[in-house]
């Protein structure tokens, strides 16, 4: 009843506000007049009367002003009162409250999207059940001399994990995998990247099908039933999301699979391109599946309740310890490392994220200070207007309230646009950005606009409060004192700007470093050297089905084929075939020992990357030739125990020494087999953004099945490689119409897609850096022509006692530069500082690189040099007799 | 009779809710009726008077209408509500407590 009565009320002071004023007036005139008749009745005249009445009754409109202010939505009033006048305000100078109005929406809008992206990839848990009880267990070589000690899991390990440790509630296995998949008639090939996952996988994950059913443990054994889960993705793209496709035949390298489920639309574990699920084990041979030496699985496990995940991964680790004692030959690790598994899919982009988070912030709170220095300009133009209102009873807190709406409507209305800005953008960045983990999960939802209106409250306290206060202080009384023929300006004022400007050329070398810093490393990066012919090469790939290749002749006999016939296309200059390109990815490993420098034990450094390669591939791909020779024409088929070493192999394995008719040893199926090293070639990168490794390259027309049925065709071109793909596809249809080709690229484009994040990176800091440069420069604009405005008679004096124009010029100057230089020295240190903290992300440049510091100090310098010239030269030139006469 | 004291503070409320207890009045005739009942010893300043009703108001403890006084000219009229009502007792209890108070330190010792 109460509180209905009180809300009529207040509804009514709302909606009737007009009304009650009047009503209000009414009242008191009512009051006077019983005042007034009362004073006549004791004799007064009529007029005497009423201002008897007027005395006593005291100054009526500070009666009603107090009597409103008890009304409810007073403070309703207030506001409205104040945004009125602040968009009077700035609206009187539209130049200014545009430029903070944009200044305000980029950096808004900027930040707006960073947050959107860093909430949805970094902070958002994984789509799973609870997601916070999911480790990955990687294990960990003491000795490693490479990667970030976590490395992937052998299948014998983890089947020995999750039965003989009980710290976990269950651990689940997936290994990336990949596919030629046909229809039932062998119909529409294409490649397609699929998984193997352990049958709990989907259980341990708490992820139910969207149709169908997942794996049975007796469909996870080498050998076992065929059966494949589709993701959302694939059932929408090839299925056209029909049902029916539940116990439906697929073909996967040519062996039929029944599809007995589809996986929810959301799940887009571990990425998604992985396009479909077959049971773990069926991905491995019976022996490969009982290794403890071949490492390429993730292990996800699931907490349980009471038990830490440290506990659990040590009661893992230690049973690893006995099972690397077992097998003292091999490389099995010695210990298990966990990480949680959100860090896990997102720790390639966690630091390129912050760190542009930290940009576009930086980038915001230089545009506070800079509006936040407009606005102090504002308010030492209008000090006067300022001290007549506090002399006519203006509280303090009024007027300061006053300034605030004004830098919160600029900030409001930035922040409108920055928003609007921001969705586009966010779009944008989520889809130029490639590998970027969980780009689906993007998307601006009610907590971005939340944040948004957060960030404009702040920006609005943060760029108004200063000015306010500072405008509306003590000393403001002195104004009224100040002469219009005064010599010095307000000196507390112009120390306030220089303060504000010094923070923000600060933070603007900060970033303009740390800019410089990640555009070495992309241009680095972008001009590497891979150590073979990087233009006008295509590479285009395939994989030879084992059902059909089942022998060293069927695969040789592709392969011999396909190079001759693309030799003979015209426009190629030559070809070669090799199981990965360079630039193109670590592929696989081995480790080997070297019977002419016996070790007794396994020795993990005894570890190469393996490539096979025909006799053609070195020279077609330029790479010398150090010692011995290449492959003939005769390693072929069974005479295949040779190889050729990389030029780091052997310096790192034969330091001193003449490799060629020395041997390794690796271990084979059918035990120890020994190859002769017949020649050295020079080394190529396996990633751009790595160093080199050493590598191993064995004969491709070995033939064997499996080991050298994934090739890839490297061309070197006379014109656009690209214009060579259709022909050179013609061509191994021809030679097998159901095989598939894939990752037709030329070798820049393999670097640009390596180099793609960096790129976009390094991109991004450098336009916000540049924003901000720019930023500064109206800033420091700004203030420097507020000071010679102010020092105009001063100036006008010396030159009358006959200062010449470069005294004036030097005077000027320097008073503008010294903020410079001493942020400048800051943001120095503050370079340093965030140089130390992208260090990880940093490539063939450290972070006090002394090129980018110097480039980007003298960037900077001639900004500052060229925004202060202007006023400098101004007062110059400026005719002594005007400036005198200025009022 | 020296110069009319001020109102003790936070006492006007009290006297307000007091005064419109028996029957609605208006403004000029609560401050009338607060001087009369105590003897010309209590002066109500408009200033406070007209900012105290509008505040009692907005709490929900007093109503106001507009209707004719016995001169038949319109005025605004103030009457408790039963919020007010319950108010006024609170208030009376406080006040009693606290001048009994004062009175046994200043007559007593």
């Amino acid at each position: 009843m109460r509180w209905l009565e009180k809300f009529r009320l207040s509804l009514m002071m709302l909606l009737r506000r007009r009304t009650a004023t009047a009503r209000l007036n009414d009242e008191l005139e009512f009051h006077l007049q019983e005042q007034t008749a009362e004073n006549i009745a004791r004799g007064l005249s009529p007029s005497e009367a009423r201002f008897a009445a007027l005395r006593a009754f005291g100054n009526p409109t500070l009666v009603r002003e107090e009597a409103i202010s008890y009304w409810s939505w007073s403070w309703l009033e207030k506001f409205v009162r104040d945004v009125r006048y602040g968009a009077r305000t700035l609206t009187r100078s539209p130049g200014f409250t545009l430029v903070a109005i944009l200044v305000i929406a980029l950096g808004i809008g900027a930040t707006t999207s960073l947050f959107t992206i860093v909430r949805a990839v970094l902070l958002r848990q994984l789509p799973f059940r609870d997601p916070e009880k999911l480790v990955m267990v990687y294990e960990h070589f003491r000795v490693a001399t490479e990667g970030d000690g976590f490395n992937v899991v052998s299948p014998a390990d983890f089947r020995d994990w999750r039965e003989k440790t009980h710290g976990f509630q269950d651990m689940a296995a997936w290994r990336e995998y990949g596919f030629d998949l046909t229809g039932e008639h062998a119909e529409l090939p294409e490649v397609v990247a699929a998984a193997g996952g352990s049958w709990n996988l989907f259980s341990v994950l708490g992820t139910p099908p969207a149709l169908g059913r997942t794996f049975t443990p007796e469909e996870d054994v080498p050998e076992g039933r065929h059966v494949a889960l589709l993701t959302w993705s694939l059932f929408q793209r090839r299925f056209g999301g029909d049902a029916s496709v539940l116990g439906r035949q697929i073909r996967l390298d040519s062996t039929p699979y029944v599809i007995i489920g589809v996986l929810p639309r959301w799940f887009t574990y571990p990425d998604a391109h992985v396009q479909l699920w077959v049971p773990y084990a069926s991905t491995f041979s019976a022996k490969d599946f009982d290794a403890h030496d071949m490492h390429q699985s993730h292990v996800v496990a699931r907490l349980k309740p009471g038990v830490s995940a440290a506990a659990a991964t040590s009661e893992v680790g230690a049973l690893q310890y006995q099972i690397h004692l077992a097998n003292p030959t091999k490389p099995v690790a010695e210990e298990a490392r966990y990480r949680p598994t959100l860090e896990d899919v997102v720790r390639d982009v966690k630091t390129p994220l912050i760190v542009l988070l930290c940009a576009v912030m930086c980038m915001l709170l230089i545009a506070c200070l800079n509006v936040s220095n407009l606005l102090v300009a504002r308010g030492a133009a209008r000090r006067k207007e300022v001290a007549v209102r506090s002399a006519l009873g203006g509280g303090r807190l009024a007027l300061i309230r006053e300034q605030m709406t004004e830098s919160l409507l600029i900030c409001f209305a930035g922040g409108l646009i920055g928003v609007l800005l921001s969705i586009q953008a966010t779009h944008w960045l989520a889809s130029r950005w490639e590998d970027l983990p969980r780009a689906e999960a993007i998307h601006v939802d009610a907590l971005v606009f939340v944040f948004a209106l957060g960030l404009v409250f702040l920006t609005a306290v943060l760029a108004g409060l200063i000015p306010a206060i500072s405008s509306t202080g003590s000393g403001v009384f002195a104004a009224l004192q100040e002469s219009s023929r005064s010599i010095g300006g307000s000196s507390s004022r112009a120390i306030l700007r220089k303060t504000l400007l010094t923070v923000e050329i600060a933070l603007t070398v900060a970033l303009l470093v740390s800019a410089g810093l990640l555009f070495k490393t992309f241009l680095r990066l972008r001009t590497a050297d891979l150590g073979c012919a990087m233009d006008h090469v295509l590479i285009m790939r395939y994989g030879l089905p084992e059902k059909q290749y089942d022998t060293r002749e069927k695969v040789v006999a592709f392969h011999d084929s396909i190079l001759e016939r693309v030799k003979s296309l015209p426009g190629v200059r030559a070809a070669g075939l090799i199981s990965t390109a360079p630039g193109d990815g670590w592929e696989g490993d081995d480790v080997f020992t070297i019977p002419e420098h016996p070790s007794s034990n396994f020795q993990l450094q005894y570890d190469a990357l393996v490539r096979t390669v025909d006799p053609g591939y070195f020279t077609a791909m330029q790479i010398p030739l150090l010692q011995g020779r290449f492959f003939s024409d005769r390693e072929r088929l069974t005479r295949d125990h040779y190889l050729v070493i990389s030029k780091k192999f052997a310096n790192q394995f034969f330091p001193g020494d003449n490799p060629i008719g020395k041997h390794i040893s690796i271990l084979r199926m059918d035990g120890n087999e020994p190859y002769e090293i017949i020649g050295v070639a020079g080394d190529t990168l396996w990633d751009v953004t790595e160093p080199t490794k050493a590598t191993m390259y064995f004969p491709i027309l070995s033939g064997i099945p499996d080991q050298t049925s994934e090739a890839t065709i490297v061309v070197r071109t006379t014109g656009d490689p690209l214009g060579l793909s259709i022909p050179i596809q013609q061509q191994i249809a021809t030679l097998d119409p159901a095989l598939p080709v894939y990752d037709i690229l030329t070798i820049d484009q393999i670097v640009g897609k390596t180099t793609a994040s960096q790129s976009f990176s390094a991109t991004l800091v450098l336009a916000f850096a540049a924003l901000s440069l720019l930023l500064a420069a109206i800033g420091l604009y700004g203030v420097l022509s507020y000071l010679v405005t102010q020092r105009i008679r001063e100036i006008g004096i010396r030159i009358a006692l006959g200062a010449r124009p470069g005294q004036v010029l030097q005077l000027v100057l320097l008073d503008g530069l010294r903020p410079v230089f001493i942020g400048l020295l800051v943001g120095l240190v503050a370079g340093a500082a965030a140089g130390a903290l992208i260090r990880s992300i940093l490539y063939g440049t450290s972070p006090l690189d002394p090129a980018v510091f110097a480039a980007m100090v003298g960037c900077l310098l001639i900004t500052a040099v060229a925004s202060c010239a202007l006023p400098a030269i101004r007062a110059a030139r400026m005719d002594p007799m005007l400036a005198l006469r200025d009022e | 009779m020296g110069k009319p004291s001020d109102l003790v503070q936070g006492t006007l409320d009290l006297l307000i809710l007091k005064t419109i207890s028996l029957e609605p009045k208006h403004g000029w005739a609560i401050a009338k009726r607060i001087q009369q009942i105590s003897n010309e010893v209590l002066q109500v300043q408009q200033g406070s008077l007209y900012p105290a009703l509008h505040r009692l108001e907005q709490q929900g403890w007093i109503r106001a209408r507009w209707s004719e006084t016995e001169s038949g000219r319109p005025a605004k009229f103030y009457a408790l509500t039963a919020t007010g009502r319950a108010q006024l007792e609170r208030e009376k209890e406080s006040w009693n407590r606290l001048s009994t108070a004062i009175n046994l330190v200043v007559e007593g010792a």
